[in-house]
C-alpha cells in the first residue's frame, strides 16, 4: 500500500476521534502560549527581569529556547500517540484492520507516518512562531543570523519522534495508556537512579555523562539541552557570584546518531512484537 | 472446480498444547463449508492462522492455488471472526469507510450492502449505540463490501438473542443463495445443515471427518418398523447379510441398520410371513452426527 494511503487511513481514524482532536488542539494552544513569555517581568534578588529584553527571542537563540520550551508540552501529544494504539486493541479493531487486508507491517507503517507527521507539524508551528516573535522582538534580524541554529527546529523534531516511538513502543508492549505512560515516567525515574549509580557508586561523574548518551530518554534530551545560561541576565548574574558562564558549544554530531539509532531501534521492536504476537 | 484455499499441514502449539494439528483441506469455488468441532477444538485457531491473526507453528496456507500472497487473498475475501470489530466512535458508515480504505475499494457499495442486512436507516448511528445484533449485520456488511470470492464467517451468531439469530441466519442463507464460497464456522448445526454442501469436523486439533453434508447423514441412515413380535423379527433379520445391525428400541420399534430399502425389507419381511405394521425410512441429524463423531 503506498505511503499516502496508509497515512490517510490513520488520519481517517483521528479526525473523528473527538479525545484526540481536543489534545492536538490543546497542545497548539499551549505552544502559542509561548509567545506570552514576551510579557513576563519579575525580580531575581535586585535584579528586575523583562524576559522579552534578555535576547530570548533574538535570532539565533530564539530557535534554542522556543524549542526547549515547546518540549514540555510533548506529553500532551504522547497521550494521543499511546491512545492510538492501545485503543487499536480494546477495540479489537488492529485483528479487524489486519483481516481486512493489511499486513502488520503497513499497520506499524501507518503509525508510524502519523507519528512523523505530527511531529513534523510540532515543528512547523514552533518554526512559525520563532519567527513572528523574532522577527518582532529580536535585535539581528539579517538573514545569516536567522538561519543559524536553525539545526534545533530538527532536534526538536527528533526529540518529538524519538520520545513517541518509545512511547508508542510501550503502548504496544502494556496494550494500556495507563500502563505505557506510567512505565514511561518509571523509566525516567530509572534513568535517573542509573545515572547517580554510576556517578556516587560505580565511576565518577564523566563516566557517568557519557553513559548516560546511550540512555534512550538521555540521548533524546541531549537533542535539546537547556537553554537558559545562554541567557544575558544568566551570566550577568554569574557574573555577579564569580562564576564563569561558558560559551555554548552545539550539539555534538553524535547525540543525533544516538537518537536516530533509537528510533530505528523502537521501529523494530515494534514491528517484531507486532509479528510475535498473536491477536 | 478452481481452488481458493488449501491448508497444508497446518500446525498451532501454545507450549505443550497442541490446538491445531497437523491440519488439511482444500476449499473449492462455490461451495459453502461448515467447519465444526465442540469448543476448543481449533476453529477459531485455524480460521485466525487463515487469516493471519494468529501465527502458525507448522504448515502452510495457499491462497487461490499459490497465485496470490496472503495480504492479496485476503483483500479477496470477506470475515467475521467471533465478534464485530469496529471503532466505537465513528458511526455505521464511516466504519465501512474505513473498511474500504483498508481494502482498497471504492465505497459505492456501502449503501447497498447496509440495505442488505437492514441498515440503511440507521448508517449514521454511532457503533456504541448499536445491540449486538446490529453489530453482527454491520460486521456482515463489511465482510461483503469488496464483494469476496471467500466468505470467513465464525460464529456470526454468538450472543444474539433468538430474533438476532433469525437475522442473521436468513442474510447468510440469502448470501449462500448467490454462489459465494463460505467458511461457516457454528454451533447451530441445523444451520450448517441446511446451508453447507460440506463439513469438516475438528476435535483436539485435528480433523476427524471431512465430506459432504448428505453422504454424511444419508451413510447412517436406518429403517425404521413397526410389527407384532419384535424380538423374533429381530432374530430373523439379523441373519441377513445385508443387514448389519438391528436393534430393539424401547418404544417396540426395530430400527435396522441396512442398505436395503424400505420395499426390499418389506418383500423380504413378506417372504418370511411376518407383516410390518409400518416401515420409515430414518437418518440422522448433522447435530446426532456430530455428537457421535465427536462423542460429546
Amino acid at each position: 500500500m503506498q505511503i499516502r494511503k496508509l497515512l490517510s487511513i490513520e488520519l481517517y481514524k483521528i479526525k473523528h476521534h473527538r479525545l484526540s482532536k481536543i489534545l492536538i488542539a490543546g497542545y497548539f494552544l499551549l505552544l502559542s502560549s509561548i509567545a506570552m513569555i514576551a510579557s513576563i517581568k519579575f525580580k531575581l534578588g535586585n535584579t528586575q527581569i523583562h524576559l522579552a529584553e534578555q535576547g530570548i527571542f533574538n535570532f539565533p537563540y530564539i530557535w534554542h529556547f522556543n524549542t526547549y520550551m515547546a518540549d514540555f508540552f510533548t506529553f500532551f501529544l504522547a497521550i494521543i500517540i499511546v491512545s492510538t494504539i492501545t485503543n487499536e486493541y480494546s477495540y479489537r479493531t488492529l485483528k479487524q484492520n489486519l483481516i481486512d487486508g493489511m499486513s502488520k507491517k503497513e499497520f506499524l507503517l501507518s503509525k508510524v507516518l502519523f507519528i512523523i507527521l505530527l511531529s513534523l507539524l510540532a515543528t512547523f508551528f514552533v518554526f512559525i512562531i520563532s519567527l513572528i516573535l523574532g522577527l518582532i522582538y529580536s535585535d539581528y534580524t539579517s538573514s545569516g543570523i536567522i538561519v543559524s541554529e536553525m539545526y534545533f527546529l530538527f532536534s526538536f523534531f527528533l526529540k518529538l519522534l524519538g520520545t513517541f516511538m518509545f512511547i508508542f513502543f510501550l503502548g504496544l508492549l502494556f496494550r494500556r495508556s495507563a500502563f505505557a505512560l506510567g512505565f514511561f515516567l518509571l523509566w525516567l525515574v530509572f534513568e535517573q537512579i542509573l545515572y547517580s549509580l554510576i556517578r556516587w557508586q560505580w565511576f565518577n561523574e564523566k563516566v557517568a555523562e557519557k553513559a548516560s548518551w546511550f540512555f534512550p530518554i538521555a540521548s533524546f534530551k541531549h537533542l535539546l539541552p537547556q537553554p537558559f545560561t545562554r541567557l544575558s541576565a544568566a551570566k550577568q548574574i554569574g557574573k555577579q557570584i564569580g562564576e564563569e558562564i561558558g560559551r555554548f558549544q552545539g550539539i555534538p554530531f553524535f547525540h543525533f546518531l544516538i537518537a536516530i539509532s533509537w528510533i530505528i531501534v523502537f521501529y523494530w521492536l515494534s514491528l517484531y512484537l507486532l509479528r510475535r504476537r498473536d491477536l | 472446480m478452481e481452488t481458493i484455499l488449501e491448508i497444508k499441514n497446518l500446525s498451532k502449539e501454545y507450549g505443550k498444547l497442541k490446538a491445531v494439528d497437523g491440519l488439511s483441506f482444500q476449499i473449492q469455488k462455490g461451495k459453502v463449508y461448515g467447519l465444526l468441532g465442540p469448543n476448543g477444538s481449533g476453529k477459531s485457531t485455524t480460521l485466525g492462522m487463515i487469516l493471519g491473526v494468529v501465527n502458525k507453528t507448522s504448515g502452510e496456507v495457499e491462497w487461490f492455488e499459490n497465485r496470490l500472497n496472503q495480504q492479496q487473498g485476503l483483500k479477496k475475501t470477506g470475515a467475521i471472526i467471533e465478534r464485530p470489530n469496529f471503532y466505537p466512535y465513528l458511526s455505521a458508515r464511516q466504519n465501512l469507510e474505513l473498511v474500504c480504505k483498508i481494502k482498497e475499494i471504492n465505497p459505492k457499495n456501502i449503501d447497498e450492502k447496509l440495505e442488505l442486512v437492514q441498515l440503511g436507516d440507521r448508517k449514521d448511528e454511532l457503533f456504541k449505540n448499536f445491540s449486538l445484533g446490529m453489530k453482527q449485520r454491520l460486521a456482515i456488511a463489511s465482510s461483503l463490501l469488496n464483494d469476496p470470492e471467500l466468505l470467513i464467517l465464525d460464529e456470526p451468531t454468538n450472543g444474539l438473542d433468538p430474533k438476532g439469530i433469525r437475522e442473521i441466519r436468513d442474510i447468510i442463507h440469502q448470501i449462500s443463495q448467490e454462489g459465494k464460497t463460505i467458511i461457516l464456522a457454528s454451533h447451530l448445526l441445523d444451520e450448517v445443515e441446511k446451508v453447507c454442501d460440506h463439513v469438516i469436523v475438528l476435535e483436539k486439533g485435528k480433523k476427524i471427518f471431512e465430506g459432504n453434508v448428505h453422504e454424511l447423514v444419508n451413510h447412517k441412515s436406518w429403517l425404521e418398523i413397526e410389527v407384532d413380535n419384535p424380538d423374533n423379527v429381530a432374530r430373523h433379520l439379523s441373519a441377513i447379510p445385508e443387514i448389519y445391525e438391528v436393534i430393539h428400541k424401547e418404544n417396540g420399534k426395530l430400527q435396522v441398520f441396512t442398505e436395503l430399502t424400505g420395499k426390499d425389507l418389506n418383500k423380504i419381511l413378506w417372504k418370511k410371513n411376518i407383516a410390518a405394521h409400518q416401515i420409515i425410512s430414518k437418518k440422522p441429524s448433522l447435530e446426532e452426527m456430530f455428537i457421535e463423531l465427536t462423542h460429546s
